[in-house]
């Protein structure tokens, strides 16, 4: 039997791993894979516990957060690209201008 | 026939001519043999289309009524009330009129100013292609000025023409610049002009204030019709015109340019004294005639000035030792003479002695040219002498024009100023405005100054062209005929000066009037006054016939007793020496006459030296008080920008300063955690999230 205590542990594994991959990755790409991880983690939790206590407002809650990652999706890859054009890379540390 | 209403082309060709040779002969440096064909077509068209508007004028329309030709609007500026209370619309057209006056002037102006371009051909080959250039735009801008001033249907048209060829003369006169005297010579024209001018434009002012329009065709109808009512204003008008007059035609007191005048090109002295210019002033007055016939203090100031030249002109002529100084003294002369016609009221006499003294007056200049020319460019007479033999054509048209003006029968110059003379009698004998005894003495005058125009031009043939040449053996070898582009006009123009004077032929004193061409073509212009029945005017100043005979013949003999003096003073074996022991006998009167009665001097030392201190003054108060303040405000200035600099440095600079060194070292802490590392705001984030965290734990 699948109860919400195995939800919130797969949901805690998944933010875990995408706070990982954003803190140590060094590829943009891959740091903006582990924030989709991270939101699909509150995702999960959000939908579980909609089912959970049978109230729509958690899932209408995760169709607002799949749209807003889409658009941070959009955002980030227009960084990429940006960052492409200026430094010919894609490795978040060379891009350290703001450094005092 | 389209020459009538298109009648403006007569001055646009000479002006399209001169822009040509100005501004693309001149600058470009082209050939004299494309400025000659523009110049010569400037002029040349101007003449045959000025005559064939005169000539289609004559045959098709009504000689008493004045054809205007309007081009285009001008100056429109709404109404104004005048004088005497009406509104008046100010509406001035650039328009031209076709009527006796101005055909008469636009037929002999276009001629003989086209024969002095041929002359000036010759004249002037030996100038650079971009001199040439300016001569020829020059001389066909004078023609076009002069053409405006008698086309012209009103006095702001006229006044156009007016200052036009006043700038001509200048820039004519003033031709040789590269030269001192030459340059001071054209401002001495063109600012005495310029003394005539204002008061020519007050006039104008004072006609529009009066009559409420400046048409010829309006306000001397206006005028005439109502001699009383205007006859103060005529007064007041009349003098402010003549003043223009007195500047433009070289009169007492305004006539020291013209005798300077000769600083110019010689055919420009031809022009100016024969065809444009110093006639100008006798056509305007012989236009307002009617202001003043109204206005007998007008008439009479006329006279007297017109008399008073004459005569003293005439006096300073006999000792000019400078061929062209004679001339142009002799010219001043013959002015006054016009205007003593025309304060007689013979002001056709006047405009028939403008256009015979146009014919000799110009061959004796154009003559006098080829003199100079053939002694490479000596004036003084005392070096000439004897060229009768080396230029034949010259002496003779030249010996033609000088008994012209010196009034001998049947020559031209005979039969015009014996009519201004027979009228000035006439006006003395009649009392003409009361005034008799005044017309009387000038008559004497004029008579008196007739014996001296005789005597000093005979003596400038005999000095000139009689007697052996006095210039040594090396001029004398020079000496030489002038090409025909120089003799061609001489001839011509001498002709003219022979046959000139049966245009006005007195056929009256036989009967005959109608033999009297120029007085039966131009009494229209002269409009009835008042209610006064045409020729009713006319008959009141008659004298007698026997009279009128007598005073021919007495004219006649005054000129010969003038040629006779002149023929015992400077011919034969013993030339010169009466003059020199009439000298010797009375030293005051000959050095006052030789140095002009000092009027240049007296000028220098009143008008001019005043007008100096003045300006100096003026200068000086520039250089205190105006420079001064100037000056003042800049140190103020200066001043106070360095004061404001100080604080802007040290208070305002200094508080901004402040701040951002304030910010600098408070951030110095601050400054630590922009590490510049993505990832390390990350960190930052997701640790601030956990200890957020642990105190939303700890706290429950």
């Amino acid at each position: 039997m699948i109860t919400a205590n195995h939800y919130v542990i797969l949901s805690l594994i998944l933010l875990a791993l995408g706070i990982v991959g954003v803190m140590v990755r060094r590829n943009f790409i891959t740091v903006l894979m582990s924030l989709e991880l991270i939101f699909n983690a509150a995702n999960l939790n959000l939908i579980a516990f909609s089912h959970r206590l049978g109230d729509l407002a958690g899932q209408i809650l995760a169709v607002f957060v799949i749209t807003i990652a889409a658009a941070e999706a959009a955002i980030g890859l227009g960084l990429i690209i940006a960052l492409v054009r200026l430094k010919d890379t894609v490795a978040l540390d060379e891009a350290s201008e703001m450094r005092s | 026939m389209p020459f009538l209403d298109l009648v403006w082309l007569v001055p646009l060709f000479p002006l399209l001519g001169a822009a040509f040779n100005g501004l693309v002969s001149n600058r470009r440096g082209l050939p004299k043999s494309v400025t000659t064909t523009t110049a010569l077509l400037g002029s040349g068209l101007a003449w045959l289309w000025g005559w064939a508007a005169v000539i289609q004028w004559a045959l098709t329309e009504d000689r008493h009524q004045a054809y205007v030709v309007t081009v285009f609007e001008w100056i429109t500026g709404g109404s104004v009330r005048i004088l005497d209370g009406s509104l008046a619309d100010v509406n001035i057209n650039a328009s031209f009129q076709i009527d006796p006056l101005s055909s008469v002037m636009v037929g002999f102006v276009t001629f003989v100013g086209f024969l002095i371009h041929v002359y000036s051909i010759g004249y002037m080959h030996s100038e650079s292609d971009r001199a040439y250039a300016r001569y020829f735009s020059f001389l066909n801008l004078f023609m076009f000025s002069m053409l405006v001033l008698v086309l012209g249907s009103n006095l702001p048209v006229l006044f156009v023409g007016w200052e036009g060829v006043g700038l001509c003369s200048y820039l004519l006169i003033g031709f040789y610049f590269e030269k001192d005297w030459c340059a001071s010579a054209g401002k001495k024209a063109f600012i005495v002009n310029r003394i005539g001018d204002f008061g020519f434009l007050l006039a104008i002012f004072a006609a529009f204030a009066v009559f409420g329009s400046l048409e010829f065709t309006t306000i001397f109808p206006a005028a005439a019709a109502h001699p009383e009512r205007y006859a103060a204003a005529a007064t007041v008008i009349g003098l402010l015109l003549f003043v223009g007059a007195i500047g433009k035609s070289a009169q007492l007191p305004l006539y020291v340019w013209l005798p300077d005048a000769m600083a110019g090109p010689t055919p420009v002295s031809a022009l100016i004294h024969a065809a444009t210019m110093v006639t100008a002033g006798v056509y305007m007055v012989v236009r307002c005639n009617v202001i003043y016939r109204i206005s007998p203090t007008a008439m009479l100031t006329v006279a007297v000035i017109g008399g008073l030249t004459a005569i003293f002109a005439a006096t300073i002529g006999l000792v000019q030792n400078d061929i062209k100084k004679v001339l142009a003294y002799s010219t001043v002369s013959q002015l006054g003479y016009m205007f003593l016609g025309a304060g007689v009221g013979a002001f056709i006499a006047a405009i028939f002695h403008v256009v015979t003294h146009a014919f000799f007056k110009a061959c004796l200049f154009l003559g006098s040219g080829s003199v100079i020319h053939a002694c490479g460019g000596e004036q003084d007479m005392r070096k000439m002498g004897g060229l009768k033999r080396h230029m034949p054509t010259t002496y003779w048209t030249f010996l033609v024009a000088t008994i012209a003006i010196a009034g001998i029968f049947p020559f031209a110059g005979f039969f015009s100023k014996d009519e201004i003379l027979a009228k000035a009698f006439a006006a003395g004998f009649t009392n003409l405005n009361g005034f008799g005894t005044v017309y009387a003495l000038l008559w004497v005058l004029a008579l008196a100054g007739a014996v001296l125009t005789a005597f000093y031009m005979f003596r400038l043939v005999y000095m000139t062209f009689h007697g052996d040449f006095r210039g040594g053996h090396e001029a004398e070898h020079h000496l030489h005929e002038s090409p025909w582009t120089m003799t061609m006009p001489l001839q011509v123009l001498g002709v003219l000066s022979i046959v000139g004077g049966f245009l006005g032929f007195p056929g009256q004193l036989f009967g005959r009037p109608e033999l009297n061409r120029i007085e039966q073509f131009m009494e229209p212009v002269i409009l009835p006054i008042g209610h006064t029945p045409h020729g009713a005017e006319h008959a009141a100043h008659h004298v007698p016939l026997s009279l009128e005979l007598g005073l021919i013949l007495l004219s006649l003999a005054v000129a010969g007793f003038g040629i006779w003096m002149a023929f015992r003073f400077y011919s034969g074996a013993r030339a010169f020496e009466r003059p020199r022991r009439l000298a010797e006998r009375f030293p005051l009167a000959y050095k006052l006459l030789l140095n002009k009665y000092w009027v240049d001097e007296l000028y220098d030392a009143t008008v001019i030296s005043g007008t100096a201190k003045l300006a100096n003054l003026l200068w000086e108060a520039d250089a205190r008080v105006v420079d001064g303040a100037v000056n003042g405000t800049r140190h103020l200035t200066v001043g106070t920008s360095f004061l404001s600099g100080i604080f802007d440095l040290r208070v305002v600079d200094g508080a901004v300063n402040l701040v951002a060194r304030a910010y600098d070292v408070a951030s110095v802490a601050f400054r630590r955690l922009q590490v510049g590392f993505t990832q390390g705001y990350a960190m930052v984030m997701v640790f601030g999230a956990a200890i957020l965290l642990v105190v939303f734990l700890v706290s429950f």
